[in-house]
């Protein structure tokens, strides 16, 4: 008896255990693969924050020291003292903020036009909106040089800031206008019915019900405007008008001349982070949905 | 009233002309339309002062000789003759600006999509795992040129430190003609792939009915065979969308092969956004530039289309439209 049950249990036991472990394997695999993965993504920020505290010794041995010995943070000071970066951090922010602001609050407006009120030519306006977001900008970039310079902004702020209030950009328009198409329409006509006037309905209820998507706009739009190289590179002229961006540019062509301080480029690289990354912490839900929203045409 | 309006009786014979010039078809609409018009009039003018204006008279520009000292002079076609026949720097550039984009865009796409797969998989910690994912698109492109910059010194980058401990040898990275454009693919896959488009595709992925996977399950479907023939299709215009503006902004690549390498080394990183940049600005050839930007515009363009054009083959819509 117990000759023949033992084969029976330890082949459903085999079973039991072969219906496991394929799942088991592909999960490991699975787990294994993408922790692999997310160490590779974040390396290079780690070591550009290592490279920050190192000495100029460890920076140039060979072989390269991943960890230093002794943590350095005054680098990311002796960086920041170095350049005038308190200037440029301050134009940056002055530029970033004031386009935020103007992208906001025009794009809205648009999109508010865009979607709820029917006129002649709308749908050719819009479709040309979109097909702005097509172009590359360099196909513009010299008139707007030359437009710029004629208006005196060469070498100013101007230039990274003002064109934003006039409605931002096709894809901030096109962001709002998708968020006003999901609020009802009864909305706005009861509030037309009780008198408000259609700016009272676009300040007083759609506007606070579009708090989501206006964070989200505005994220994307600081984001976006910190990153910016290609117009302040050529808009901007003088030292004391540089961006962070620029700025970290022109140390680094300082820095190939005359002596070695790598690790205070890094420092100050590292730096340049922290703001996008905090803004991504700090409003992470707001971020997704936009970019994911952003995808969904129909 | 001989325009032919479609409901002559409700429109009023002193139609003003601004109502027929804004639409409407009473009163109110023509206000409304009007109130319409109002609203996005900012961005008209915008569209007009900084993008429709600027396009043509970069048009223009691209048929003259103009160094902002002297006035414009109109050259006809030379310029574009200079790209075409004299330039020796235009064709490769374009070349590698195109080298560049058909070994990135298709690999980030497949790159992209597998992270999204992965984080569809509802392991535990996806939200940790995602934001690893996602944080290097996020560093400005400067600081990320410098970084990887350093990261890929041939002597003292991590880079190569791996590639020796390994007994790869060392790999001259950025600091060679013939590597420099592979190496900037591999800065762009490891900085972008994680990005944008991963969390678009993400979302796509959400968006695939579950009932249909399981449809296909019961039906016997192997893993490989139900992402082959259910999910991809689902998620088709996801791609298209993804590889639109993956196309479009990797022929615009630019700030790493500018603030990392110049151009360099001997031309291997020189793009046509950088030959743009250099003949414009450095040597303030804003004709010659205007010629350069519009060819550009239309070699976007044209790519743009055919991709458009390409999508009617395989992009499935739901609702069959």
């Amino acid at each position: 008896m117990a000759a023949v049950t033992k084969p029976v249990i330890e082949s459903t036991r085999a079973r039991q255990r072969s219906g496991i472990r394929p799942q088991t394997i592909r999960l490991t695999i699975l787990y294994v693969v993408t922790i692999v993965l997310a160490l590779l993504f974040m390396f290079p920020l780690f070591w550009a924050l290592m490279s920050g505290l190192k000495t100029p010794q460890e920076m140039y041995a060979f072989p390269p020291v991943i960890i230093p010995k002794v943590m350095r943070p005054t680098n990311f000071i002796d960086a920041f003292t170095a350049f005038p970066f308190a200037l440029w951090y301050r134009n940056t922010l002055e530029v970033v903020v004031l386009a935020t602001l103007g992208t906001v609050a025009s794009a809205s407006l648009v999109a508010y036009g865009f979607a709820r009120f029917d006129f002649r030519f709308k749908n050719v306006i819009f479709m040309l909106t979109l097909a702005t977001m097509m172009l590359p900008s360099q196909v513009s970039l010299i008139p707007r040089y030359i437009l710029f310079h004629d208006f005196g902004w060469i070498d100013t702020l101007y230039p990274l800031w003002v064109p934003a209030w006039f409605g931002g950009s096709a894809f901030a328009i096109f962001l709002m206008r998708q968020f006003f198409l999901t609020l009802p329409r009864e909305l706005d006509e009861a509030a037309l019915i009780d008198g408000a006037g259609y700016f009272r309905i676009f300040w007083n209820i759609l506007a606070p019900l579009c708090k989501p998507a206006l964070a989200t706009l505005a994220i994307l739009t600081l984001i976006a405007n910190w990153d910016s190289f290609l117009d302040p590179v050529i808009f901007l002229q003088s030292q004391e008008h540089f961006t962070v961006a620029i700025g970290i540019w022109y140390f680094k062509q300082q820095e190939f001349q005359v002596t070695p301080t790598d690790q205070l480029l890094m420092a100050s690289a590292v730096t340049s982070i922290i703001p996008p990354i905090a803004l991504f912490f700090s409003f992470q839900r707001y971020f997704v949905q936009g970019i994911v929203l952003s995808g969904l045409k129909e | 009233m001989q325009t032919g309006m479609s409901n002559p009786q409700i429109v009023t014979p002193g139609r003003p002309l601004l109502a027929r010039l804004v639409g409407g078809q009473t009163r109110q609409g023509a206000r409304k339309a009007l109130v319409g018009y109002l609203l996005i009039s900012p961005w008209l003018i915008g569209l007009l002062v900084f993008v429709a204006g600027p396009i043509l008279a970069s048009l223009y520009l691209s048929l003259t000789s103009y160094d902002m000292l002297s006035p414009p002079r109109f050259v006809g076609l030379a310029n574009y003759h200079k790209a075409f026949f004299e330039d020796p720097l235009f064709w490769p550039s374009l070349g590698r600006t195109f080298y560049f984009a058909i070994v990135f865009v298709p690999l980030s796409l497949v790159g992209a999509l597998l992270l999204a797969m992965l984080l569809n998989q509802g392991l535990i910690g996806t939200n940790i795992f995602r934001t690893a994912f996602f944080l290097p698109s996020l560093t400005p492109s400067v600081a990320l040129s410098v970084l990887w910059l350093w990261l890929l010194h041939p002597q003292l980058g991590a880079a190569n430190q791996v590639l020796r401990l390994v007994g790869l040898g060392s790999f001259p990275w950025l600091t060679d003609s013939s590597t420099v454009i592979p190496s900037i693919i591999f800065i762009s896959l490891a900085t972008s792939t994680g990005g944008g488009s991963m969390l678009i595709f993400l979302a796509g992925l959400q968006g695939v009915p579950k009932e249909l996977e399981e449809a296909a399950t019961v039906d016997g479907a192997g893993r490989w065979t139900k992402f082959r023939h259910v999910t991809l299709p689902m998620i088709t215009p996801t791609l298209f969308f993804n590889l639109i503006l993956g196309v479009i902004s990797a022929l615009q690549v630019f700030t790493v092969a500018f603030v990392a390498t110049n151009g360099g080394p001997d031309y291997g990183s020189w793009f046509i956004a950088l030959h743009i940049y250099q003949q414009a600005f450095a040597y303030l050839r804003l004709g010659y530039g205007a010629t350069l930007a519009w060819i550009f515009l239309l070699v976007v363009l044209l790519l743009t289309m055919l991709n458009f054009a390409s999508s009617r083959k395989w992009v499935f819509y739901r609702g069959g439209s």
